[in-house]
């Protein structure tokens, strides 16, 4: 089953160092210079993601002081912060690699956009639930059908719909994952969508505290919550690498035992 | 805050949420890179 097909000039196979260094591609598709550099950050990105993610999870839960107004339930902050970041980030990345597969044909992209699909759906799940435990204590309700919580449901919808796009287009064997990588662009349009929601329709949501250059946290909460942010995020590039050389390695297993079948049944 | 309710029993769910299914994504993606990885070593040296 081929991960990816060759698709004319500059199209690469993905099954094997050998193959690779044989087929014109560009230098970042190169499969073999990626994987070192994925065994160079994989494991390094997911220790300093769970000291950082750790560290600052604790200072949310025993350091930072509680709220005026929603008292100690403000601690969820920690939690669901990151990961509505990350559930919305992780389908941005989805829709670049979609885009540069399409347009580039990068060999990687499609495998990279597989990879965060899984990822992006359990923090886009977490956001939800982190949310729905803070809007109990804080608004009297475990959800309200408004525009914010609703938008981030359809992205966790949309999650699970490009999981098994993704899964069919591989399991198949027509290697095409164009099908997924057009559903991860049109799914992008969700992103602003959540992002805008708390200004263009009443919500219970509060609007975003920290913009651009501009915050209106207290820094008891701003630096732990930065902080929280980086450590996820270096958790979740650690995550989408080990999925992405996870990927490779079945494909390039499987390339293999193909070939040997094909050279048992020629001989 | 709403009908008396005490705020740490939603903390804690969520952190333990949050913290034990990262762990889990963590350490399964761990597992299946290395046993894929593996398992393309073997594929090699037969």
């Amino acid at each position: 089953m081929p991960l990816l097909p060759a698709r004319g000039r500059g199209a690469a196979s993905l099954t094997g160092s050998d193959e690779s260094k044989k087929i014109s591609m560009h230098g970042f598709a190169n499969p073999t210079r990626f994987l070192r550099l994925a065994r160079l950050l994989t494991a390094p990105l997911l220790v300093a993601g769970i000291i950082l993610a750790g560290l600052s999870l604790g200072w949310g839960l025993l350091g930072a002081p509680a709220e005026r107004l929603q008292g100690d339930s403000v601690r969820i902050l920690f939690v669901h912060v990151p990961a509505a970041w990350l559930g919305m980030g992780g389908w941005s990345a989805i829709a670049i690699a979609s885009l540069t597969e399409l347009v580039w044909r990068h060999p990687l992209a499609g495998i990279g956009a597989r990879a965060a699909a899984l990822p992006g759906a359990f923090f886009a799940l977490l956001c939800l639930i982190t949310g729905s435990l803070w809007g109990r204590p804080a608004w009297g309700a475990w959800w309200v059908w408004d525009g914010r919580l609703t938008s981030m449901l359809v992205l966790f919808f949309l999650y699970c719909s490009y999981l098994a796009l993704a899964d069919a287009a591989a399991r198949d064997g027509d290697g095409t994952s164009r099908v997924p990588a057009i559903f991860g662009l049109v799914g992008a349009v969700n992103i602003p969508v959540i992002h805008y929601s708390v200004l263009w329709w009443n919500s219970l949501h509060q609007p975003p505290s920290i913009t651009l250059g501009k915050s209106e946290m207290a820094p008891e909460f701003l630096w732990g919550l930065l902080a929280a942010t980086i450590g996820f995020s270096l958790i979740f590039g650690g995550i989408v690498l080990a999925r992405m050389r996870t990927i490779l390695a079945d494909a390039q297993a499987e390339a293999r035992l193909r070939r040997r079948a094909m050279e048992a049944h020629d001989a | 805050m709403h009908e008396g309710l005490n705020h740490w029993t939603f903390v804690i769910a969520a952190y333990v949420l949050g913290v034990g299914g990262t762990a889990l994504l963590c350490a399964w993606s761990w597992i299946a890179m290395r046993r894929a990885e593996a398992r393309r070593d073997r594929s090699r040296e037969k």
